[in-house]
Formats: C-alpha cells, structure tokens, sequence
C-alpha cells in the first residue's frame, strides 16, 4: 500500500510548506480561504442587523428620547474614533499591500500602528464609558435622565448604546489578538509574498469593524444635534 | 481576486474621501434638515461602507461569488429590516 | 460468489486510542463523534416525551406539578430542536457525505469543523447544567418579558447553551459552503451533483444567514435577564413582540434546516432503490434552493395573534402559501420518478416513503395554518403540535434513520440485518401515526398544548397518543440495539452494495482516510443506471 508522505510544513520554508492536505493547491487553498472569511463576515452582518432593528424600531418609537440621549454623547470623542478606525482601515490595506510585495519590515510597522490605533480607539471608548459612568447614564438602578418624562425612553437609548457599542468593542478587542496573531507569522517568516492571504483575510475583519462603526456613529451620536 | 495588488496611491484617495466624508456627516448633522437628517447620515455612512469594501476589502478586484456574498448578506439583513418595519408601520393602520 | 473482506486501511482502523479521536482532523470521524453526542441527546429529549405523554394520560394534571409540567415540555423542545434535529442530519451525513459526494479528502476547514463539535458540546454542557440546576420553564421559543423578567429558573444558562450552539450550527454551514463552491473534483459542475449536496448547500445557506440572528436574540434575553434592559419588556417601554420578531426570523427557517437534509436524503434513496434518474433533477435543485430562500420570508405566520399588524400577517400569509409549493414539486417529482421504476423495498426505501407520505400530511396542516382565519382556532392547540410532529418525527427524523441505514454500510463497512430493519421501520411508522394523528383532532376540538390537565372528553384521544408514543419509543429503541450490533457481526458490505451511483460508492466501505486513492474525475450525471461494472470497487 502506497504511502502518503507529506512534507513537513517550516516557518522559512517555501510557501509550498503552508498548503494544507486537504486542497489541491495554494491558489485553491487561498480562494477557499477567503470565501470562508467573507460567509463569516456574512454571518457579522446579521449578528450586528438584530441591534440594528432593534434600534430601529425603538427609534421610530421614541424620536424625542433617543435625540435627548444622542445629545449626551460626547461628538467629539466619536467623531476621533471615526477617524481613528478609518485610519487603522488605511494602515491596514498598507499592510496587506506590504504583504503582497514581500516588504516584512513595512508589513510588521504598518500591523503595529493598526494596532496602537485599534487601542486608541479602545482609550477613548473607555473614557467615554467612565464619563457615562459618572454622569449616571448606566441603565439600571442608578440611571437618571433630565427630563424626567422622557427617562424611560432614554434608558431605553442608552442601553442599546451600551450593548452595540459594547459588542463593537469586544469585535475590537478580538481584532486586535488576531493582528498580534499575524504580526507574530509577520515576525517569523511565515508570511511571503506567495504566501499573504492570511494578512488579507484579518484585513477583511478589520475592516468590517470599521464599518460597523461607520454607521454606528451617526446612528448614536448624530440624532437631533440640529436642534 | 486573484494577483491584483491594488496601488498606495488609491488606498490614500479612498482614505481621504472617507475623512472629508466624515466631517460632512458631523456638519450636516448641526444643520436642520428635519426628516433629510437621518436620510443624509446614512447615505453618507452607506457611501462611506461602499467605498471601504470596494477597495479596502478589495471587492471591486474580486469574483462575482465575493460580490454575491456581500450583496446577499446586505439584502438579508434587508428581508430582516423590512419585513419587521412591515409591521410595525402598518399596527396603527385599523383604527 | 466472492467472500467480502474488509478493507485493510480504512479511516476507522487509522490510529487508536481516544486521543486519534478527540484531535482528529477526518471529516468522518467528526461525524461519529457527532453521531454518538446527537444519539444521546435525542434519547434525553426523548425521555421528557415519556414523561410528558405519561403525564397525558389522565385529565387531572396529576403525575407532575404544573411548573415540572412546564419545566418537561420546554427541555423536550429546546433539546430536540436545538440539540437534535438542527445538527442531526448536516452534521453526521453531511460531515461524513459532503467530501466523498464531491471527491475531496476533507473538507475545507477540518480544524474548525472539529471546533465545530467542541462548540456543540460545550452547548450542550451549558444545557445539561440548565437541566441539573432545576430546569427552565419558559417553552423552547422563550417568550418574553416572562424570560426575561418573570421565570425563576436557569433561563441564562439554557440561552448561552443555544447561544454556544449555534456557533456551531454557523460554522458547520460555513464549511460546507466553502467547500460545495471550492472543491468539487474535476468535472463535478453544479448540475452533475447529487441532489444531497444540493439541499445541504441550501441548508447551509439557511445555517450562516439564520443562526446570527437567534444568537443575538439569546444574547439580548440574557443580558436583559441580568441587566434589565428593558428591550423586550412593557414596563421599560419595550416590546415583546420585537422579541418574537426576531426569534422566529430564525427559527422558521430553522424548520427547514431541520427538513432540507432529509430532502436530500429521499432524492438519494428514490433515485437508488427506483434504479433511476431522479425525475426533473434541476427542478429538485432550484426547489431546494426556493425553500431555503422563500423560508426566511414567512415568520410572521407565528405572529397572527401576538400583536402584529393584520396587514403583515396577511402579507406573510400569502408567502406562506408560496413556501408550500418548491415542497410539493419534489413530492411530484419523487413520485414521477417512481413511475416505471425498478423499485427495492429495502429498509431506506420504507423510511423515504414514510417521509413522503407523512411530510405531505405535515406540508399540507401547514397551508391550513398559513391561512390567517383558520390559524386563530388552532394556534396553541395540538393541531399545531401535530403539524410540527409530523413534518419533524414523520419527515426529518424518516429521512435520517433512512439515510442513516442507507449509508450505514459506507459508514461501518457492515450491512444491518435486513428483516429487524423492515421491523423497525413498520413499528416506528405506526406508532408515530398513532401518537400524533389523535392530536389533530385534539387540537381541532380545542385542546390547548403545554397544558397537562384537561377536560374528560379527551382523554380517550389522550390515550391514543401515549400508547402510541410507547410503540414509537420501542421503534427506536431496536435500531439502536441492532446498528450496534451489526458493527461487529453485520455482514461485510463492500464498496457499493446497493448498487447506486455516486461517488461514495467508487471507494471502499469504510473508505480511507483520504476518501480516495486517485481524485475521482466526473464525466457524468448523477443517478445514471445501470452501473458500469468497472466503477465498482468491490
């Protein structure tokens, strides 16, 4: 009986050495890869969608109380996590095009600032949540809210700006172990320019955290300033 | 997607949109548009989300089972919205 | 007549030793494993229908307390439905199927297809502690505020169980559908797969888009349980309906992740035992498709008298109708392929005709519900029960005690005893009629469900029922004593003992590890009769 040997996959090995048994070849393992990241982000998209109905139909319920609520967060400090969040979306397609051209220093520096701006994001978010703290905007027992008439409601705001912020941040903080994750196969030769995909599927991630975030910023921050 | 390396110099157009785009967002949000505001917010975020995964995530250099996948999670995620605004704007209709 | 050996080197003799099994990486070992965890908790789920039926027996709610009552026919549902009939056919039959239907040596992820079964068990861990710590009493739909606000027992840990889950449930799917669109065999485009792949792809599609929306569902009734929210509870200004909403987006099309596969199992066994084609193959293939898509449009049918506008009942209503008919074109179209068939009434065959006949009579009580004016009689009644039973128990399970006596000899290698099989299948057939038929009229007359006391003109379909379920009990019981049993002492199968078509049954039973010696090159339909005689291995 014939037997299969396989060769044994070594970090400064060509990229031959990455492809796993179960795929013809790399260009297959890369696409399949991809795809699978991509049903992934699928399956973000309609985790997040549930808060996004319901903050919906809570919105359309209570239009005064949720502009009340949105009036209370700090602009500013969402308005630089924006930026901040679309920056580390550039720093990052840097660092997959560093990849793909084999520069490994460029790629480690450019996963590294990603990084730091994911925790600048994550600073500020934690200031934010101690401010809300203090300013007993916490739902529960201690939560209280000027007007009176519309307290309820804006509990009702604030603890979907708890819990999608709060999922937000966890996405984050995942983000940010998966980047360590790739940073350390960046330090240790295992990515190559044959051999990059990795680098592009945790920018895929990234990414769509960003984007999450895109619309949670209006959505949270941006009701009823006009008035 | 294949070997497509998309260049520095189009990932620092995009950033750049993305930032003048989100200082709209911000200024429009201080003008009073009544109902537009939120019209004007989320075309804005959803310009910004477009461009983000077109070239960011690549998808404007990807297969169409890449785009297909993207569509069809944003249409379900719309069955989801639709069906159950359905309801709710249409409880008050028999009075 | 050659004497059959078994294979040399197979995938169950490549490695021993519990480690070989718990680090596995073969899509097929994965599949036992998750065979024997799904097998244990469908006898668990199981046990609490005897208690619930024994319970039935007599009007007076007098064998439990009413919270105990409570307690039984809410661990049965989220235990068969989450724990059994979600899982059971993608993950045994799929995970063991998918690759060899293809022609391909695992899956896409093995890795994660094993976290995959880690995730169900640490659900199921979750549970099991729901369970040990005094139950949950809330129903399986866990309506709220009363989940969130009112019920006193371990609605936090039977959520995260479902919650855990159903992360295995996504990347189940996410697997199969990598791998259905990245590694079919030379040659295999998507018309020349099997109808199975075709209705597990669909069910995958159901799995990745469906499951996110119930895990954000538990995750928000058991923040709102320990944080009180308020998102679904009326005193906070919420809604519970919105809960509904949104835990029927997914557990209606959940009903077809729990069919789909059984589907697929049916157009395997029609085309194997009818020696034929199966009769308009693609019209099977795009109805697989339409009942996945169209199921994620109709969930406000179990909300006709929750409190949603009329105007979107009526809405989902004629959707619901739509619903019914991809399902009735492949009942069609089974039948047609029957029609001058040279049919084998061996055991799969009875299993699949029990699931076409019973899922008929499931599909059609199900128009009868989708109709706004009749639904508001019967809903929570036992006519509903009944409806569910019969397209749960009377199609799904059919379908996967079908399949898995179909490919029994390509999963072990040994043919299960003939006679004992055809027993067990008429068995299971009539106590499964006899148990859940009474309860269409039951319902119709009025008898609510999750209620154990009831008025004394019923009893006598009560009685019905539960001798019925005491027969439906011993109808499992046997397969699993002699599937056991054939494991050791069942004749040796050889590669195709059916004499079907299809790629698994080119290798050897069980196959190799690899699946295949040389990847296999598809240069036909599927279902095409008579075999060539060289495509068998023997």
């Amino acid at each position: 009986m014939a037997e299969i040997v396989h060769p044994s996959p070594a970090p400064f090995d060509s990229a031959q050495g990455r492809l796993a048994h179960q795929f013809d070849n790399l260009e297959q393992q890369k696409e399949a890869s991809t795809l699978g990241m991509w049903v992934f982000l699928t399956t973000e998209v309609l985790f997040f969608g549930g808060l996004f109905v319901t903050y919906c139909i809570y919105r359309l319920w209570y239009p005064a109380a949720f502009a009340a609520g949105s009036r209370e967060m700090l602009i500013w400090a969402g308005a630089t996590n924006t930026a901040v969040l679309i920056t580390s979306s550039l720093t990052m397609a840097l660092a997959v095009h560093a990849a793909q051209t084999g520069n490994r220093r460029l790629l480690m520096s450019f996963l590294i600032v990603t990084m730091l701006l994911g925790c600048v994001f994550l600073g500020i978010k934690a200031f934010e949540y101690h401010t809300e703290f203090a300013e007993h905007h916490v739902p529960g027992a201690a939560f209280e809210f000027q007007p009176q008439a519309l307290r309820q409601n804006a509990q009702l705001f604030f603890s979907l700006y708890f819990v999608m912020t709060g999922l937000h941040a966890l996405h984050m903080i995942i983000g940010l172990g998966l980047m360590s994750f790739m940073l350390w196969w960046a330090w240790n030769g295992t990515i190559t320019k044959e051999y990059y995909n990795p680098i592009e599927v945790s920018g895929l991630y990234w990414h769509f955290v960003d984007i999450v975030w895109i619309f949670l910023f209006p959505l949270l921050y941006l009701i009823g300033r006009h008035v | 997607m294949s070997e497509h390396i998309v260049p520095t110099r189009t990932y620092y157009t995009i950033f750049a949109i993305l930032m003048l785009c989100t200082g709209l967002t911000v200024a429009i949000a201080f003008v009073n548009l009544g109902a537009m505001n939120i019209v004007a917010a989320l075309t804005i975020a959803a310009f910004k989300a477009t461009i983000v995964v077109l070239f960011f995530m690549h998808v404007k250099y990807s297969t169409r089972l890449t785009w297909a996948v993207v569509v069809g999670s944003l249409f379900w995620l719309g069955i989801l919205l639709a069906l159950t605004l359905g309801d709710y704007l249409t409880r008050g209709w028999i009075t | 007549m050659r004497t059959l050996v078994l294979p040399p080197h197979h995938y169950l003799n490549d490695g021993y030793g519990i480690k070989s099994w718990l680090l596995t990486r073969d899509h097929k070992r994965i599949a036992l494993l998750y065979l024997a965890a799904i097998t244990f908790f469908f006898f668990l789920g199981g046990s609490f229908a005897v208690l619930i039926r024994l319970e039935l027996v007599t009007p007076p709610g007098d064998l439990v307390s009413d919270e105990t009552y409570n307690k039984l026919f809410t661990m049965h549902g989220v235990i068969m439905v989450f724990f059994f009939l979600i899982p059971s056919i993608p993950s045994t039959l799929g995970n063991f199927l998918v690759p060899l239907m293809i022609g391909a040596k695992d899956l896409a992820f093995p890795k994660l297809n094993l976290a995959s079964w880690y995730i169900y068990v640490l659900g199921g861990l979750f549970t099991i502690y729901a369970l040990v710590s005094g139950g949950v009493d809330t129903g399986w739909t866990f309506y709220t505020p009363y989940s969130t606000v009112s019920s006193t027992t371990s609605v936090i840990p039977a959520a995260m169980g479902i919650f855990i889950t159903g992360f295995s449930s996504i990347l189940t799917g996410l697997n199969f559908i990598v791998t259905i669109h990245r590694m079919r065999a030379p040659g295999m485009t998507w018309f020349r797969m099997p109808l199975f792949l075709w209705s597990i792809y669909a069910t995958s599609l159901i799995m990745v888009l469906g499951t996110p929306v119930l895990a954000i569902t538990m995750l928000l009734v058991a923040a709102e349980r320990v944080l009180h929210f308020g998102f679904f509870d009326p005193a906070l200004g919420g809604d519970p309906v919105l809960f509904q909403h949104l835990f029927w987006f997914y557990s209606h099309p959940a009903v077809y992740i729990m069919v789909l596969p059984s589907m697929g199992v049916v157009s395997e066994i029609v085309a194997a035992f009818c020696r034929k084609q199966i009769f308009g193959y693609k019209f099977v293939a795009f109805a697989s498709m339409a009942i996945a898509v169209l199921g994620f449009l109709v969930w406000g049918h179990h909300l006709y008298v929750a409190g949603e506008s009329v105007y979107a009942a009526m809405i989902f209503s004629a959707l619901s109708f739509m619903v019914a008919i991809p399902s009735a074109v492949k009942v069609f179209n089974w039948t047609a392929t029957m029609y001058k068939g040279s049919i084998s009434w061996k055991t799969p065959m009875l299993y699949a005709m029990g699931f076409i006949g019973l899922f008929t009579i499931g599909g059609l009580t199900g128009l009868f519900i989708a109709a706004v004016g009749f639904d508001v009689h019967v809903t929570d009644t036992y006519f509903i029960i009944a409806h569910f039973h019969y397209i749960m128990v009377g199609g799904a399970l059919m379908g996967y005690l079908g399949g898995l006596h179909y490919w029994w000899p390509k999963i072990s290698g040994r043919l299960y005893p003939e006679p004992l099989a055809k027993l067990s299948a008429g068995i299971i057939f009539l106590g499964f009629n006899l148990t859940f038929f009474p309860q269409f009229i039951l319902g119709y007359l009025g008898m609510p469900r999750r209620y154990h006391a009831y008025p004394p003109e019923f009893q006598v379909l009560n009685v019905l029922s539960s001798a019925g379920a005491s027969i439906l009990g011993v109808g499992y019981l046997i397969p699993m004593a002699y599937l056991m049993w054939s494991l050791r002492y069942g004749q040796i199968a050889g590669a195709n003992p059916w004499g079907a078509s299809g790629l698994e049954w080119t290798t050897t039973s069980p196959p190799p590890t690899e699946n295949f010696v040389r990847t296999p090159i598809v240069t036909e339909e599927p279902y095409t009769y008579p075999i060539r005689a060289e495509a068998h291995l023997g």
